[in-house]
């Protein structure tokens, strides 16, 4: 190519082959999704963390901004550099917007002879999700497969179906990382409209671009790009190498499902009771847990009620209600419930793991449980023996 | 208006600040159409017409401190058909409940410049042990929301839904970022019920357990977080005695703090 625009107007990039992006043109790149319609959600910098939230241009970004995580703790640090997604997973997920955590389902109204139900068909925002990592592409999978396969949930549908997907390859990993150990990452390679990786060094500042829908090339039309080099897409895959090899964390995974399941009675699930706090943090902000409570609310004078979701978590007391009663009163009885149903009954429910190795509940538990630790400790000693 | 034939609804005061009180007050939009859906027979506050029970909803604020006040409100339950406690005073006992860690006759006598003129009890102490309870409402003050949830649901005739789940619940479907994790700020939320919509949080501070314990209170897990981001024993006692002290979870938590022989 030799100067000007490319690609030329109207004409659809190639999907089989990688582009470069200069940094100095991301701006473009956003401005382009803006202008192709989409609310752009991205990592912005808020409450001292990184969080998904609707941006509007580049300087929402956490430009040169980093995390330090480990077990119940997150920091906000700077980078010596100024990468736009040199940061790995934050408080929210990509959940919060595909599956939030409050929904109106519907609203019925008093009439004469009755009453009347009006489905809540609020326009669906036409989201592009702008840095979603490998381990969260691999959690709106399973999510998918909860809402979006023999049982539709239209709200999720309509999100997922009108929403953009850009992936961002990680070119870290924090201290609470395990994606490697869930086979979920940290390289990108199914399921995104685009996917980014972010090249820092040598200069200059770029990406390399690859494009996996026709949509994802239809946003990029008019982003000045330029073929990736074969240097480029080397150095492309040795970032998602470097990564690979710095997981904070390992999970052996082949003995789950058995070795969980198999262990209903092991000392460990009380002695992670008298730490767990049943606060509910680690679901939700699990990328992948699903469980919601519906709730009627009507207004005073009961001429009109409307249906709520919201999120529920299997660590309170009314989850497991039945009747009168709670049927899981004990914290290990909860705690074992949710480990079990990650890794273990979610592979016969889902035909998948229900854990990608994020860390989230490791960081965001207030006191720092940490499943990587838990799992290896509940395989130590025989099944049925108590502390054997 | 008396003879409309609407459920009668009584307001009551015991040791308290009023606050929660007022919240029935601060319904504004909301206060017209409940003031059209009951008969307002006594409420103090707001109103200087007085009407004789027997009431179908009675609303009561604060703790028992007085011999007087533990007979009038044996005549209140007497009189109503549905008693509903409103705030951490008529719940737990509140702030007031701090005499009972301490002598009540230091006080009286370090207070007063006639302390033969108090006539109190010893202790503070919540409605429930004194009359049976029917629903609760926590918080110092409460919730505006449940308030109008739990009238709501009383005038329809249905339960009300009041989660006994953990502040951190809702504070995360609200979407903020735990300042206990994200800044290493001492936060009650996890062993505290939620209700108030994670209002501390929401604004940058730790809750502090206004709403009282949660459903299933681990406090002893949290007290040793607390140590571990840098709080004395001095500090991690106090934070459990301010408005629900003499709640059972967290009374057994300040004291557990001075004893764990820990600095």
């Amino acid at each position: 190519m030799s100067g000007g625009m490319f690609p030329a107007e109207g004409v659809l990039l190639d999907r089989s082959r990688s582009y470069r992006l200069l940094r100095e043109h991301f701006p473009s790149f956003v401005s382009s999704l803006r202008s192709h319609g989409y609310t752009v959600v991205g990592p912005t910098v808020r409450d001292g963390a990184i969080v998904y939230a609707e941006i509007e241009g580049i300087d929402d970004l956490p430009i040169g901004r980093t995390d330090r995580q480990g077990p119940g703790a997150y920091r906000l640090e700077h980078r010596e550099d100024a990468a736009l997604f040199g940061y790995n997973a934050g408080p929210r997920s990509w959940k919060n917007y595909l599956y939030p955590a409050h929904e109106r389902l519907w609203t019925a109204r008093r009439t004469p002879d009755g009453f009347s139900v009006e489905s809540d068909s609020t326009a669906v925002p036409t989201y592009a999700f702008l840095g979603v990592r490998s381990c969260e592409l691999a959690a709106i999978r399973i999510q998918d497969r909860v809402f979006d396969g023999k049982y539709r949930d239209p709200g999720y549908h309509a999100r997922r179906e009108n929403g953009l997907v850009i992936a961002v390859e990680c070119g870290q990993a924090s201290a609470v990382c395990f994606c490697v150990s869930m086979g979920t990452g940290p390289g990108v390679r199914k399921d995104f409209d685009l996917a980014l990786t972010e090249l820092l060094s040598p200069p200059p500042h770029r990406f390399l671009v690859r494009i996996g829908s026709d949509r994802g090339a239809a946003v990029l039309e008019g982003v000045p790009l330029e073929p990736a080099t074969s240097e480029d897409e080397v150095a492309g895959r040795q970032v998602v190498d470097r990564t690979a090899e710095s997981m904070g964390r390992t999970l052996r995974t082949d003995d789950l499902h058995d070795m969980l399941l198999g262990r209903p009675n092991h000392p460990r699930w009380e002695a992670i009771a008298r730490r767990c706090l049943s606060c509910t943090n680690c679901t939700m902000v699990c990328p992948t847990c699903f469980c919601s409570v519906t709730e009627e609310v009507p207004d005073l004078d009961g001429a009109k009620v409307e249906r709520w979701r919201r999120w529920d978590s299997c660590f309170t007391l009314g989850f497991s209600q039945m009747g009168r009663t709670s049927v899981r009163t004990s914290g290990a009885s909860r705690y074992r419930q949710w480990l079990t149903h990650k890794l273990a009954s979610w592979q016969d429910q889902f035909e998948t793991s229900g854990c990608v190795g994020c860390g989230r509940c490791i960081t965001w538990c207030p006191v720092g449980i940490d499943l990587t630790e838990e799992v290896p400790a509940l395989r130590e000693g025989s099944p049925t023996e108590p502390g054997g | 208006m008396p003879g409309k034939g609407l459920p009668r609804l009584g307001v009551f005061k015991f040791a308290s600040c009023d606050g929660c009180q007022l919240t029935l007050l601060d319904c504004e939009e909301e206060l017209l159409p409940l003031a059209e859906a009951v008969e307002i027979a006594d409420f103090r506050e707001a109103s200087s017409t007085v009407l004789e029970g027997p009431f179908d909803i009675s609303l009561v604020e604060g703790s028992i401190t007085t011999l007087k006040d533990a007979r009038r409100i044996l005549e209140i339950r007497a009189q109503s058909k549905i008693l509903v406690t409103i705030g951490a005073c008529a719940t737990s006992g509140g702030i007031q409940a701090l005499r009972n860690f301490s002598n009540i006759e230091e006080f009286r006598r370090a207070v007063y410049a006639h302390p033969e003129y108090i006539s109190t009890l010893s202790s503070s102490t919540p409605i429930q042990d004194h009359v049976s309870v029917d629903l609760e409402l926590r918080g110092c003050p409460i919730d505006k929301r449940q308030l109008l949830e739990v009238l709501s649901a009383l005038l329809r005739g249905r339960a009300p839904n009041l989660p006994t789940e953990s502040v951190c619940a809702e504070c995360k479907r609200q979407g903020n970022v735990c300042v206990m994790v994200g800044k290493g700020i001492p936060c009650l939320g996890p062993v505290t019920q939620s209700g108030c919509g994670a209002l501390c949080p929401h604004f940058d501070r730790g809750c502090y357990g206004c709403f009282g314990p949660m459903e299933t209170p681990n406090a002893p897990s949290l007290l040793h977080r607390l140590g571990e981001l840098g709080m004395d024993r001095g500090d991690r006692m106090r934070v459990f005695r301010t408005f629900n002290a003499a709640s059972p979870a967290f009374r057994a938590a300040s004291e557990s703090a001075m004893e764990d022989g820990k600095p």
